[in-house]
């Protein structure tokens, strides 16, 4: 079965003046998959991300997410995306339920479903014990999962998770992959950075950037068996990295 | 404009105000501090002026001359003096403002029918204190001046002349010159003009320093959705500074509020809708919440302090001045203030002044939103 292509980026370029943050960017990422980005502090994965959003406009290239063009038609991408920044935006000062009403009502969900997403919300992130809680008092996987649960209360079709792991311990972490996989069963696109090699393997497919430029594109294990050589015989994510960092710093 | 989304950033920022006790206790004392500091200590009425007196002359005529000082609210008496040392004491100190010094011939002269000087020492230090008291002495010699003559002319059978011209004088509108009467009007637009900016100069910087900007824009959110929602929410505080500013100067200060109510408070709401825009719009182009509040206060307090004709008459101060006083919406404000509460003047003569206020709310309104329209670099 054809899945449809749920982003589409075509030669996108940004540039902070001299600072090219991302150079000639294509891919394509389906409905349903879980698209990794990886690559070193600075290589241009928030940048993308961020021009897929509709946070800042691309220099020069095209991308389309959901079907719409994200230069052209910023409002409705907006209504069709979910997305979670580095820091956990949430409102310190509010508590889990109140965040999650103030998201439902800037997303636009709908009266008669606002109740039954945010019990899926509270449910998702294990915080219905915690509704009247100051956000302010919640640690940190808690946060990220309830940061997660209003960048999805209006059901989006395509999520952006930008660093969604940072500072959060390994244990919350692996929970966090958790429901990753479970929006990707439910048929949602996730879109998804980090610099955890090890969390490449939970990716369908990945892309390692690298100095604004993806340097190669892959599932994890076609990425890992094109290393595989006798000196290397199980080859892991890192040394696929570190073999395509020294390639592209060759040609330099 | 989605008012759902629109809603959700109101209530949002309420329950933000509600849940910041020291900013929601400054925002709601600041008035009443700023009324009460200036509605009672920054009186410019001039009297009660601390005086020394001294009397060489110890004559009816010099005692009737001193007596007009003595019983009059204008002055007060503060001793009886036998030289010029203490005299120079009390002005050195401070403890008088004035000294008057009746010469030791002075009765015997005006008996005679001959002019004869008094003399008035004045601490000039503080020129506009001085220049009104040396006007409330003049007055009161002028008066005593005209008196003698009189008696002088009756006693030498030329009957009463009385002085040609009299001048009938009425002051209007706050007839007896109390200077609470404009000031405390006035002060209304510098409460609402600092409140106003003050509070919604942290809102959108909280949010970028936060990253909860980045989240809203990232929401199908638009920009006059969220300035909407925030002026309304701070809105709500504005509206209770205003009717407690208000209240205040009715009941507690006793200025007379003798124009429309209505009239009022349009005006009040125009002006408080330009202030917070703009306290956001610093907060949009900052980023920052400490520059953002500083800029907020001084952009908001000095001008509408001292620019606004709040007590400092513009038609008084130099070119530049008046010149950058028509872009002060404090200005207006002020006038209509000044114009409904002590002059009961209606729409037919304030027309302009609220077409400025709105004009201004409106300009900064679209500046904010053009700004929010941006992308975040």
């Amino acid at each position: 079965m054809q899945r449809e292509t749920a982003v589409r980026i075509e030669h996108l370029t940004k540039r902070f003046g001299a600072f090219t943050a991302a150079s000639d960017v294509t891919l394509d990422v389906a409905q349903g998959e879980i698209f990794g980005f990886l690559g070193p502090n600075g290589a241009g994965k928030s940048t993308t991300i961020r021009i897929l959003c509709g946070l800042l406009a691309p220099t020069s290239g095209r991308a389309v997410v959901s079907g719409f063009d994200v230069a052209k038609e910023p409002e409705k991408v907006k209504a069709s995306i979910g997305y979670m920044s580095q820091k956990f935006s949430l409102y310190d000062d509010l508590t889990v339920e109140e965040n999650l009403e103030f998201f439902a009502g800037v997303y636009g969900v709908p009266a008669d479903r606002r109740a039954a997403r945010m019990q899926y919300a509270l449910d998702m992130a294990e915080l219905a014990d915690e509704r009247t809680r100051l956000t302010r008092l919640l640690a940190g996987g808690w946060k990220q999962r309830l940061a997660l649960g209003c960048a999805i209360l209006h059901e989006p079709p395509v999520i952006f998770l930008d660093e969604p792991t940072s500072g959060v311990d390994p244990v919350a972490r692996r929970a966090f992959w958790d429901l990753i996989n479970d929006l990707s069963h439910q048929g949602k696109t996730v879109f998804v950075t980090t610099h955890y090699m090890e969390e490449a393997e939970y990716c369908n497919r990945i892309a390692l950037m690298y100095k604004g430029k993806v340097i190669a594109l892959g599932t994890p294990a076609a990425l890992r068996e094109q290393l595989r050589s006798d000196e290397l015989p199980e080859p892991t994510m890192e040394d696929v990295f570190v073999r395509y960092i020294e390639q592209e710093d060759a040609k330099a | 404009m989605n008012p759902r989304r629109t809603l959700a950033i109101f209530r949002k920022e309420l329950l933000h105000i509600v849940r910041d006790p020291l900013s929601l206790g400054m925002a709601l004392a600041l008035p009443m501090l700023l009324l009460i500091l200036f509605g009672y200590a920054l009186s410019l009425d001039v009297d009660r002026i601390p005086l020394l007196i001294w009397d060489q002359d110890k004559t009816p005529q010099s005692r009737a001359l001193l007596d007009r000082f003595r019983g009059s609210r204008l002055f007060a008496v503060q001793g009886d003096i036998d030289s010029y040392r203490p005299a120079e004491l009390g002005l050195d100190r401070g403890d008088v403002l004035a000294v008057l010094v009746v010469p030791i011939d002075f009765g015997h002269k005006l008996a005679a029918g001959q002019q004869t000087p008094v003399q008035m020492l004045l601490d000039g230090s503080d020129s506009n204190t001085a220049s009104i008291a040396l006007g409330y002495a003049r007055a009161m010699v002028a008066g005593y001046s005209s008196e003698v003559r009189t008696e002088y002319q009756v006693r030498n059978g030329a009957g009463e002349l009385k002085p040609p011209v009299d001048p009938q004088l009425r002051v209007m509108f706050n007839n007896e010159l109390k200077s609470k009467n404009y000031i405390v009007p006035g002060l209304i637009a510098v409460i609402l003009m600092m409140i106003g900016a003050m509070l919604t100069s942290l809102s959108i910087a909280r949010e970028w320093e936060n990253g909860t900007m980045e989240e809203l824009l990232s929401t199908p959110v638009r920009p006059a959705e969220l300035a909407l929602g925030k002026l309304g929410a701070y809105f709500v505080l504005g509206f209770v500074d205003m009717v407690t500013a208000v209240l205040a100067g009715v009941f507690v200060f006793g200025v007379p509020l003798r124009g429309s109510l209505p009239l009022l408070f349009v005006s009040g709401f125009t002006f408080l809708f330009g202030a917070l825009s703009w306290g956001l719009l610093l907060s949009a182009i900052t980023r920052n919440q400490l520059l953002a509040f500083q800029m907020g206060l001084i952009s908001s307090f000095l001008p509408s302090f001292l620019l606004s004709g709040f007590i400092y008459s513009i038609d008084n101060m130099p070119l530049l001045p008046q010149v950058i006083s028509y872009v002060v919406p404090a200005r207006y404000f002020v006038a209509l203030l000044k114009g409904i509460f002590l002059k009961a003047t209606g729409l037919q003569i304030l027309w302009m002044e609220l077409l400025f206020l709105a004009t201004y709310a409106v300009i900064v309104f679209a500046l904010l939103t053009r700004k929010l329209r941006e992308k975040i670099a």
